[in-house]
């Protein structure tokens, strides 16, 4: 089954519906709560780094029996330098998106600590994707 | 209690009222109503007791099971478990010492009020604190929140503290009181009167414990009518009245069942929710990690917690100006609180409750079946109209679709299907009749709004 989000840049007030809606389809397949737990805390994250960062994007949610793979695809600046975004408290957020909250630099590596697998490629002045596993 | 078992409710459809409005079937927080044959139907696996389809009822078509007065011929003791917002719901001039003496008219030999044990309770809160690095710990005050969170939020059952309520726990020391005087547990007649349902279902089919110690439960509602009459028709004089011994209590244990009356006293950050709405909303936050650092949530099914019961009879804002009256002068008053070491002892080895399991609302236990049916739903999903109309006995397309998935509806349920896929209008109002039974159709004057209403 696969699950399919447009998330739109800069709209924080809308940030988390996609990881809700997931979340409610999670639980109604019975789901381990906790692997619900993980998936939702990663997807979170992603799609906040999408509003925060990037102009749109897309992110897909593929569930089947093994496992829950979660794309998330956006048109955006790119990572210059994805080692370093993955360093805890690294941040490009501006102070204005920190003032809500959000851009504390923990983001990709929350997103690493929650998931079995994750993979980032990015271009910069492009934008970036980003694969998350969590294995059933 | 698992999956399977029969769930005992406090709320009960009454066919021959019940006209198939939708009203409750729209507000049911856990979508468990579906309108058949002109008549609400209840899921009972997903009824939380919440008493929302009570309120939203315009024509008192839902009723509550209650024990009436006659139960109390059984006991030798005959006491009376009061909450104190039972209390306030009575005109300030009359005094509690006059609506004590009426209960006792009533053929109770004995009354405790519920928050006796809120001293010992909020102690234990305190210490369970200390020892738990469960974050949030969510109470287990309301027993529609705790089915709630059984139901739709499964994942959060192992947040909510394991401590007995606040009326369990005085209905131990009432069983205390009278074995020591020598009476047998068989003698003991315990009594509650509700403000709401979801209290009589947590007494009637209790979540934690095999059975509950109290033996009955009396509807608020009806019990303010039993006293007023016993208040307006006897008259009694100063000195009767003096013999009267009311119960004494702390401020904080008076106002315990409003909103913040936890959550002011525990320690750390703390939140205050009530109305089942606001409840679902910062749960599902909670849920998603949204909300972190939190120590202890205080969740009540009811705007304005008990104060706003479905069996309370004033407005709920003048009851919580009675009640904050009675704490602001009850203080000084206090004398020979009940409370004493033995007590505190009986309790500490009665006061917890067994692990609380989920009951999930999930399409199928078996995962590959769920994801199966889950794109069913999706698929019958791009042919339903999804304005939700409820015309189909729904409360919403995502739901008829799920039925439908679960063979409890048909496609055909929905009239924008029936437009579109049927030539034969015998046929629509067949399934029209189905779901809204035969007299949909039928002219009828004494329908509330119409011309001869109440004829």
């Amino acid at each position: 089954m696969i699950l399919t989000y447009k998330v739109q840049g800069g709209d924080f007030s809308n940030a988390g519906k996609c990881s809700s809606e997931v979340k409610k389809v999670l639980k109604q397949l019975n789901i381990d709560h906790k692997i619900i737990k993980k998936v939702v805390i990663a997807l979170y994250e992603g799609e906040v780094n999408i509003v925060a960062h990037a102009y749109h994007g897309v992110i897909t949610v593929e569930i089947n029996t093994e496992k829950i793979k979660i794309t998330l695809k956006d048109e955006g600046p790119g990572i210059p330098d994805i080692n370093k975004a993955m360093e805890q408290g690294y941040s490009t957020a501006s102070p204005i998106v920190r003032e809500l909250g959000f851009g504390a630099g923990m983001g990709l590596p929350n997103m690493k600590k929650n998931t079995d697998y994750m993979h980032i490629s990015s271009e910069v002045n492009k934008g970036t994707e980003v694969i998350l596993i969590n294995y059933l | 209690m698992s999956k399977n078992q029969i769930f005992s409710h406090a709320l009960e459809i009454d066919r021959s009222i019940c006209v198939g409005c939708t009203h409750c079937m729209r507000v049911c927080p856990t979508h468990a109503l579906r309108v058949r044959k002109g008549k609400a139907v209840l899921y009972p696996d997903r009824c939380i007791d919440c008493g929302e389809c009570f309120r939203a009822c315009p024509i008192n078509a839902i009723k509550i099971k209650e024990d009436d007065l006659s139960a109390l011929n059984k006991y030798k003791i005959k006491a009376a478990l009061v909450p104190s917002v039972m209390l306030g719901q009575f005109p300030d001039n009359l005094s509690i010492k006059r609506i004590y003496k009426a209960i006792y008219e009533l053929g109770f030999t004995h009354i405790y009020e519920v928050e006796q044990s809120i001293e010992f309770l909020r102690k234990q809160i305190f210490n369970y604190q200390k020892k738990s690095n469960i974050k949030p710990l969510i109470s287990s005050f309301c027993p529609a929140i705790v089915r709630l969170i059984q139901v739709r939020f499964p994942s959060l059952t192992e947040n909510i503290i394991k401590l007995r309520t606040p009326k369990d726990l005085t209905a131990e020391i009432i069983i205390d009181d009278f074995t020591r005087q020598g009476f047998s547990i068989d003698e003991i007649g315990i009594f509650y009167i509700t403000p709401c349902a979801a209290k009589i279902a947590a007494i009637k089919s209790p979540v934690g414990e095999e059975k509950s110690v109290i033996n009955g439960v009396i509807n608020m509602n009806s019990f303010f009518n039993m006293i007023m009459n016993k208040c307006n028709s006897n008259h009694y004089t100063e000195e009767e009245l003096m013999e009267i011994q009311t119960t004494s209590l702390p401020p904080m244990a008076i106002t315990w069942s409003l909103t913040r009356g936890e959550a002011q006293y525990v320690k750390g950050r703390s939140f205050a929710v009530d109305g089942i709405v606001n409840v679902c909303d910062f749960l599902e936050k909670i849920e998603n990690d949204e909300i972190q650092d939190v120590d202890f949530l205080e969740l009540r099914a009811c705007d304005e917690s008990c104060a706003g019961g479905i069996l309370c009879t004033k407005n709920r804002f003048l009851t919580i100006e009675s009640m904050y009256k009675r704490a602001s002068t009850s203080y000084n008053k206090r004398k020979n609180i009940k409370f004493n070491k033995n007590i505190e002892k009986l309790l500490i080895n009665k006061m917890n409750i067994t692990s609380i399991e989920p009951r999930p609302m999930n399409l199928d236990n078996d995962v590959e079946k769920a994801i199966k049916k889950l794109e069913r739903i999706r698929e019958i999903m791009c042919f339903l109209p999804n304005i939700d109309c409820g015309l189909c006995g729904a409360p919403n397309c995502k739901n008829l679709a799920e039925d439908i998935t679960n063979n409890k509806a048909h496609i055909s349920d929905c009239v924008f299907i029936q437009y579109k896929n049927l030539t034969d209008t015998e046929q629509a109002k067949n399934i029209l009749t189905k779901i809204w039974g035969e007299n949909i159709f039928e002219k009828d004057c004494s329908k509330k709004g119409a011309k001869y209403e109440g004829s």
